[in-house]
């Protein structure tokens, strides 16, 4: 009975698993199936009584005699490419759906074993049926599936620790990948020379090529297991930035090694032109790549107004770079990786913060597809490939792959450490060397050999299909056992706070600083050059606007800021209002502390209160009424949009009314209920003018939600940039009784000012804000400018400083 | 102050050697600069750090002079600053820099990044009283970004706010509302920038040959 228990609790999931995987296998199976009928249909010619059994043509069948008009058709060849596709598409997405529905499965084994072993059974089955799996095409993994997992890589790619790290990348990647090819292909080819292996055809170029192939580290592999142990930094840029740049060595080195074969005879001339093949494919394909991410860069400059295809732009270019780069045989991942890196700082400082998600979530949308779909592929085309298992060559090559990258790694961190600051610890060189797995570029280059000049193409395939099993179960599934059990170093959890923003450009500074003063150029030094050229030229030129001048410190804080507005929008369901630093404290705490006396505390009636709340209520209707309006290219307004932001709304409204209600208490007891802190307030000036105080308040509070969640507002109001009040959103949860005095004080002004054009009925945004300009914009500049103390108070969060809100705001706040 | 105001002999040398951790061929390298920088003399004045051209665009130029006449970073006690020194405050100030050992032990390794940090600190805490206040602090981060003008001055408040906010919060957690932050000390200075590896972040690498006769790229 417990045993029963126990499979009908784990039955659901199961199911939930691998229900869609048995859906799929089927409909997989039948496409194979009809692909096989309809091939050997077009194999056979114009037989038409052969079509006709699985779909009638009518414009074949109809010139002879007259048929009724077939109600139902079957013509599965129009559809059959993108069906197809379409299929190993789901698969692969309910695959990693699957994955994530079992817990523990993906917490011990990789996602890429898994793969893998689908891949393995799928093709079994296929194979079970009777029919051809189709297996990794060449042209397919290099066109279609690597360039979004290479972009992805190249985008998202940390540049501070890349370029703080790119000498020993480099040395790895370059260095370290001749070392390994040539090592093994020279030892294999002794091993080949051994009597009795029966590999005495295999000869030294063959090796050579062979060991070029297996000895590249692969980006897809490594992102896939190093994305799941979360190791740091260090660890993670030196194995992903080795495999990604090694990529120009294994081009060449392929391309060398093939051309040679081919001919036969190699001159030194031919090694002379093989090096300096090497450089042109590297700096060629970084200078198309870069070329390309200026341009995209450019483009990004000019797209305010088409919002929709922003995100396109920087597919379109990045693609169109790697297929340049391929066009003329150069590395197209490098290539790929220089243009996402050149465009990305420029490209996200023009592009809105819905563009800046949608590109973030296609393409890791892409590469995660094209992830699973290639590992899925290299397991059928493992079931599929004919096989030559040469124990010697295969074993051979298990072991030579491991001892050159011991040894390599060993040997290069030796020279490397003598001039890094952080050394390499043996810890780190182990993981470096333990790190490096290989994948399907190495499958799919020597998918391509030709079977004239290399008749034991099919040992090698078989020999690589092996090493890549090995490395990415075996070593793949050992190493987050291995990392923990090491306590490598993992990843910060959070994200740089903005102390160690401010302190990491300090020591920037002071860095370069202690150079200049000591005489050398170093790192820093040109680091610093070359910042301050991209300042001077490159930022106008590709910058739209204000944001060409904003410094990175500011750039940071702002999408600091961004976020935890986001947040707070989002969380704002009533309960507790948190913020990104789980922050207790409020300014009052940091400010200077000002003399307490005098204090008047205004009191509020709760009928009062009620009334006001009632307002704010309907402004923010009415607000969001004026937002609707149709526009075919933008997305306010559409059905879906409408009724989430309503949700949203409702949260802000609620957080904003918390908050109100912060403002008109005193936090300092907290023990009492809301109605009797309420009931504390007692200031004749407050009553006399709350209204249009408050709505004041609320009227930027709200904009300033508005801005941060929808760019696209067809409403925007320009007030100029000496009116824009700084009135505090974040700070009012715990607002300091001096606050009180201060905006008792602001309202007080503005009744006495002019109270008679604050009148409750008159809502639209227009009017509001002319009364905003007319009246409350005095008061409210004396709160924002006023005396030293009154500033300090009134610094908020949400304010982007008076000269920034322009009619480009939604810039500003936005990425 | 100024230990030697004569050359420097051999031995002078490589006493300071010993004493700052810095090899001989970096200390004669540096003190070819200090001649270079002094215009010969024993001494150096802010305005001989104040005429290196590279420095001109560095935002935090001040503070960087500056701590090179901090008495607090020669190794003594004292405060204040003081007008002129030798080439051994020179090296004891450049020593900071100097990137850790390759084989240290987990207390040597803490010792250095105390150091370390404790030089920024000194670099924020103008007034020497143990403690950043947000008045300096908005002070530093303006200095930060002052390049680039009315930007950066606006927003250097709204940041050295958040920042002071950012410490109050991780440091002291739950404020009541009367409480009050004085200020960042240097154990909550150490704890805020603890993810930062300051040992390997705040270091230079010191040149074993000579450069001072390379003049590139000015």
């Amino acid at each position: 009975m417990p045993a029963l228990a126990c499979t009908g609790d784990r039955l659901p999931i199961r199911v939930l698993g691998w229900g869609p995987l048995i859906v799929v296998s089927i409909l997989l199976l039948g496409t194979v199936q009809s692909i096989n009928a309809s091939t050997n249909g077009t194999n056979h010619g114009n037989a038409t009584g052969r079509n006709a059994n699985h779909g009638s043509h009518p414009n074949i069948s109809s010139g002879h005699h007259k048929r009724a008009f077939p109600v139902l058709t079957v013509d599965y060849d129009k559809v059959r490419m993108p069906f197809e596709i379409s299929v190993w598409i789901l698969l692969a997405s309910l695959m990693k759906l699957g994955f994530h529905v079992i817990p523990r499965l993906s917490s011990v084994v990789p996602e890429s074993c898994l793969l893998i072993t689908v891949g393995l059974l799928v093709g079994g089955l296929i194979k079970v049926m009777g029919k051809t799996p189709p297996v990794l095409d060449t042209k397919l993994f290099f066109l279609c599936l690597l360039p979004p997992i290479i972009l992805d890589a190249g985008y998202f790619l940390p540049i501070r620790p890349f370029t703080e790290n790119v000498g020993t990348i480099l040395v790895f990647a370059v260095v370290g990948t001749l070392w390994n090819a040539f090592f093994m292909g020279s030892v294999l080819y002794g091993v080949c020379q051994i009597e009795g292996t029966n590999l005495g055809g295999v000869d030294l170029l063959a090796c050579l090529l062979f060991g070029s192939i297996v000895s590249a580290v692969d980006p897809v592999a490594v992102l896939a297991v190093f994305e799941e142990i979360h190791i740091n930094e260090l660890l993670h840029i030196l194995v992903f930035g080795e495999s990604l740049l090694n990529d120009a060595v294994t081009v060449v080195l392929y391309h060398l090694f093939e051309e040679f074969a081919n001919v036969g005879a190699v001159t030194p001339g031919d090694v002379f032109l093989g090096v300096l093949c090497f450089f042109v494919v590297a700096f060629g394909g970084v200078l198309v790549g870069a070329m390309y991410g200026l341009l995209s860069a450019f483009t990004s400059r000019f797209t305010s107004h088409t919002r929709v295809i922003e995100p396109l732009f920087v597919f379109l270019y990045s693609y169109m770079a790697y297929l340049s780069a391929e066009v003329f045989h150069l590395s197209g991942i490098m290539s790929l990786i220089a243009c996402g890196v050149v465009m990305r700082p420029y490209v996200e400082a023009n592009i809105s913060h819905k563009s800046y998600t949608t590109i973030k979530y296609f393409l890791k949308m892409w590469s995660s597809v094209s992830e699973t779909l290639i590992f899925i592929f290299l397991g059928v085309s493992t079931v599929v490939g004919p096989h030559v298992w040469n124990w010697t060559f295969v074993v051979a090559t298990l072991l030579l792959c491991l001892v050159s990258r011991v040894l390599g790694v060993i040997g290069l961190t030796l020279i490397i450490n003598k001039f890094r600051i952080a050394k390499l610890t043996n810890k780190d060189q182990f993981i470096v060397a333990y790190g490096g797995l290989r994948g399907a570029i190495a499958f799919s280059l020597a998918f391509l050999l030709s079977k004239d000049h290399f008749p034991m193409k099919h040992m090698f395939l078989t020999a690589i299909i092996t090493v890549i099993f090995f490395t990415v179960f075996v070593q793949g599934m050992t190493i987050r056992p291995l990392v923990d059990l090491l306590a490598v170093k993992k990843k910060k959890e959070t994200k740089n706070s903005i102390n160690e923003e401010i302190h990491t450009q300090f020591l920037d500074h002071l860095l370069t600083g202690i150079e200049d003063v000591c005489g050398h150029y170093g790192h820093h030094h040109w680091k610093d050059k070359l910042n301050r050229f991209n300042k001077k030229y490159v930022k106008k030129w590709l910058i739209a606007g204000e944001r060409s001048k904003e410094p990175q410190l500011i750039s940071f804080y702002h999408k600091l800021e961004l976020k935890q507005a986001l947040m707070l929008a989002e969380s704002g369901s009533g309960a507790s209002l948190t913020r990104a630093h789980s922050s207790t404290a409020s300014m009052q705490n940091v400010q200077p502390k000002r003399q307490k006396s005098g204090r008047a505390i205004p009191q509020i009636s709760k009928y009062r209160e009620e009334e006001i709340r009632k307002i704010l209520r309907a402004n923010l209707q009415k607000t969001r009424q004026k937002l609707h309006s149709y526009n075919r290219h933008t997305l306010v307004g559409e059905g879906l949009e409408d009724s989430w932001s309503e949700m949203r709304l409702r949260k802000q409204r609620m957080a904003l009314e918390r908050r109100m209600s912060h403002y008109l208490t005193v936090p300092a007891k907290r023990a009492e209920s809301p109605p009797m802190r309420r009931a504390r307030f007692e200031s004749a000036g407050f009553i006399r003018t709350p209204k249009p105080r408050l709505r004041f308040l609320y009227w930027h509070i709200s904009k300033t939600s508005f801005n941060l969640l929808s760019d696209n507002q067809v409403y925007r109001t320009k007030p100029s940039p000496s009116d824009v009040p700084s009135i505090s959103v974040e700070q009012v949860s715990a607002k300091p009784p001096d606050s009180v005095r201060v905006l008792d004080e602001v309202i007080q002004k503005a009744g006495r000012s002019q109270e008679s054009t604050h009148r409750g009925g008159d809502d639209s945004p227009k009017s509001r804000e002319e009364s905003r300009g007319g009246q409350v914009r005095k008061p409210s500049v004396k709160f924002a400018l006023g005396d030293e103390d009154q500033q300090k108070l009134s610094r908020c969060f949400s304010d982007p400083g008076p000269n920034k809100i322009d009619e480009e705001d939604e810039e500003l706040f936005l990425s | 102050m100024g230990a030697f105001h004569s050359v420097p002999t051999e031995d002078n040398l490589e006493d300071l050697a010993e004493r700052t951790g810095f090899s001989l061929e970096q200390v004669k390298n540096l003190h070819r600069r200090f001649k270079y920088l002094s215009g010969g003399a024993e001494t150096l004045r802010k305005e001989n750090l104040e005429s290196i051209s590279d420095l001109a665009f560095n935002p935090i130029r001040k503070q960087i002079i500056q701590a090179f006449f901090d008495k607090r970073n020669f190794g003594q006690n004292g405060a204040g600053s003081v007008q002129e020194i030798g080439f051994e405050e020179f090296l004891i100030v450049l020593a900071n820099f100097r990137p850790p050992a390759p084989r240290i032990t987990e207390e040597e390794r803490e010792t250095i990044k105390r150091e370390k940090l404790r030089f920024l600190f000194n670099m924020h805490d103008t007034d020497n009283d143990g403690t950043i206040t947000l008045e300096e602090y908005r002070h530093v981060v303006e200095e930060l970004l002052s390049s680039s003008g009315a930007i950066g001055k606006e927003t250097a408040k709204a940041i050295s706010d958040a920042a002071m906010l950012e410490v109050a919060s991780v440091t002291v957690g739950q404020m009541r509302p009367d409480e009050f932050y004085e200020g960042i000390t240097f154990e909550h200075f150490q704890q805020i920038l603890k993810g930062l590896d300051i040992d390997s972040k705040m270091s230079i690498r010191f040149m074993n040959v000579n450069t001072s006769n390379m003049r590139c790229g000015k």
